[in-house]
């Protein structure tokens, strides 16, 4: 099995914080994988190493063939200006970046995918609308177009359900779905256990460090929970140099 | 009698075509800049800026006396200067963008006022802060239509990329690595607009035709297009109002074209259909059901 991504020994962290401590394991190609844990264990953290805005403190991502470009990321936070004054194909066109460069205009093909992108996420007859007239919800479904555009071998999605209704969450997930069923990889950060049973086949337990990984109802028992949730209560102890050796 | 007013002016005099040409110039040129810089909200960073090209300005006419090219070159060298050393300070340490840029524009300030009052006489320290629009000779007019026509190409070429450093610049930095060099771009086009507006309106009143407009623009307009196209059509008509004004009232020409641009601000402030005073007050009687798109 060829893996789309590999973390070896990896450490992130912030100054020399670790929030991600010595990960190891393999993100198979085309795998539909949640990562859960309690806030402040490091999902985030690991999300913007594997997406190359943290550099690892030590160890490292190994790729599989997956280039920069081919790495698709919806952030957390992200800090969109909604007060700017960008309608929503504009911004769901802007996913064609790395197809056209920053420069060129949009062709015929290139207007009907931005188009299809956003009836795919529920959003036709908002085309023309600013982006600081949608709600919560809308947006999210129309960060969701820009990621469909993106065209991405790995897609990476931070809390991509949070403070977003049932009806956007289900539409949404349809999304993911289609993009395991072209053989893309997907890593999602969730915090809704019944969402990760009824739609994830693995699941990446994180404490700051791996707590378990593997198909999602071996990692999500009781027993794996408690733990993770001792393991972030025990990092936020005082801090100290790490002496564990490499193996 | 519209005539009189209007046309006379014009036809008559060659300093008054010159200075309807300068100030139109320049109305292409900065007056999109100071749509973008209103958006990302810069717009005081436009009156930094203008602050810290007068020690270049001042340099330059040291050197060369009342020197078209030397006081711009000068001018363009100081603001970028204090454009990249604010961008550095900012990158490299924990100063966020704004106090960066404060620190040096007030230092290049202090040492532009320096320059000025030892060496330079009041008559000199006036043109470089108020300008001489009336006085615009050809180099000077080959000068502001060329810096207009650059500024529009280059924002045209960087149109797509400065849109997403505005509005997403976390997307922006993950599908390529220009947002430094967008942002960089904008700043330099800022720096260069507001050299060509100190020859026409002087380093204070240029500021004034960069953001006056493109603050009444958005009474009027919602999208960047129509914000452009509005915000220099309020530039041109305050540039023509303002020379009219100034000749038949025998005012200075620069503060005439800005504070005609200012009673096109506050027309705007209050009628303005797109937040303005009087269709707040309206809104009040709000609509039985949702309208327009769903
Ligand atoms: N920009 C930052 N600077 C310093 N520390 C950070 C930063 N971002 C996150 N952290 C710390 O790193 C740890 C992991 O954070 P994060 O990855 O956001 O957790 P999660 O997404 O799992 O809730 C936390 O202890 C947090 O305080
Ligand atoms: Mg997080």
């Amino acid at each position: 099995m060829t893996y789309a991504l590999a973390f070896q020994d990896l450490t992130l962290g912030y100054d020399r914080n670790p929030a991600v401590h010595r990960l190891c394991g393999e993100i198979a190609e085309g795998s539909l994988t949640a990562i859960v844990g309690p806030n402040g264990a490091g999902k985030s953290t690991m999300l913007k190493g594997v997406n190359g805005s943290l550099r690892p403190l030590t160890g490292r991502i190994a790729f599989g063939g997956l280039t920069r470009g081919e790495i698709a990321y919806l952030p957390q936070q992200s800090d969109i200006d909604r007060s700017f004054p960008v309608a929503v194909a504009d911004l769901v066109a802007m996913g064609l970046w790395q197809e056209i460069g920053g420069f060129a205009g949009l062709r015929a093909t290139h207007r009907a995918r931005v188009a299809e992108a956003i009836s795919a996420v529920g959003l036709e007859g908002f085309e023309r609308r600013p982006i600081g007239s949608l709600s919560g919800g809308q947006i999210q479904r129309a960060l969701f177009a820009r990621l469909l555009l993106q065209d991405a071998r790995l897609v990476l999605l931070d809390e991509p359900f949070t403070a977003v209704d049932a009806k956007t969450v289900a539409d949404l997930i349809s999304v993911v779905r289609r993009w395991h069923g072209e053989g893309r990889t997907v890593l999602a950060v969730l915090h809704d256990i019944d969402t990760v049973r009824a739609h994830f086949p693995r699941t990446l337990m994180l404490a700051r460090e791996l707590v378990a990984h593997g198909p999602t109802a071996q990692v999500l028992t009781a027993e794996n929970q408690f733990r993770a949730r001792q393991m972030c209560e025990a990092c936020a102890g005082p801090p100290h140099v790490c002496g564990r050796s490499a193996e | 009698m519209m005539w009189e007013l209007l046309i006379h002016p014009f036809a008559d005099f060659g300093f008054m075509r010159r200075a309807l040409m300068g100030c139109i110039a320049i109305s292409v040129g900065a007056t999109p800049v100071g749509v973008f810089l209103m958006l990302r909200r810069m717009s005081l960073t436009g009156d930094a800026m203008a602050h810290a090209i007068l020690p270049g300005a001042a340099v330059g006419y040291l050197v060369a006396g009342l020197s078209l090219g030397a006081m711009t070159v000068g001018g363009l060298i100081a603001g970028m200067a204090v454009a990249l050393l604010a961008g550095f300070v900012t990158r490299v340490t924990a100063l966020r963008e704004d106090a960066s840029l404060a620190a040096f524009y007030l230092i290049s300030l202090a040492v532009g006022v320096l320059i000025v009052s030892t060496r330079g006489s009041n008559v000199d320290l006036m043109h470089v802060l108020f300008g001489t629009v009336l006085a615009l000779d050809d180099a000077a007019l080959v000068l502001l239509c060329s810096i207009a026509s650059v500024s529009i190409f280059t924002l045209a070429v960087v149109f797509r990329p400065l849109v997403l450093e505005c509005a997403d610049p976390q997307f922006l930095r993950s599908v390529s690595g220009f947002s430094a060099v967008t942002h960089f771009t904008f700043l330099s086009l800022v720096v260069l607009n507001l050299v060509a507006g100190f020859h026409a309106l002087g380093t204070l009143m240029a500021v004034g035709i960069m953001i006056l407009p493109a603050a009444a623009a958005r009474f009027w307009a919602v999208g960047i297009g129509a914000l452009i196209a509005v915000a220099v059509s309020i530039a041109m008509i305050s540039s023509v109002s303002g020379l009219v004004l100034s000749y038949h009232a025998g005012l200075p020409s620069g503060p005439a074209i800005i504070l005609v641009a200012g009673v096109a601000y506050a027309l705007s402030v209050v009628f303005g259909p797109a937040g303005g005073l009087v269709a707040r007050a309206r809104l009040r009687h709000h609509l039985e059901a949702w309208s327009g798109t769903p």
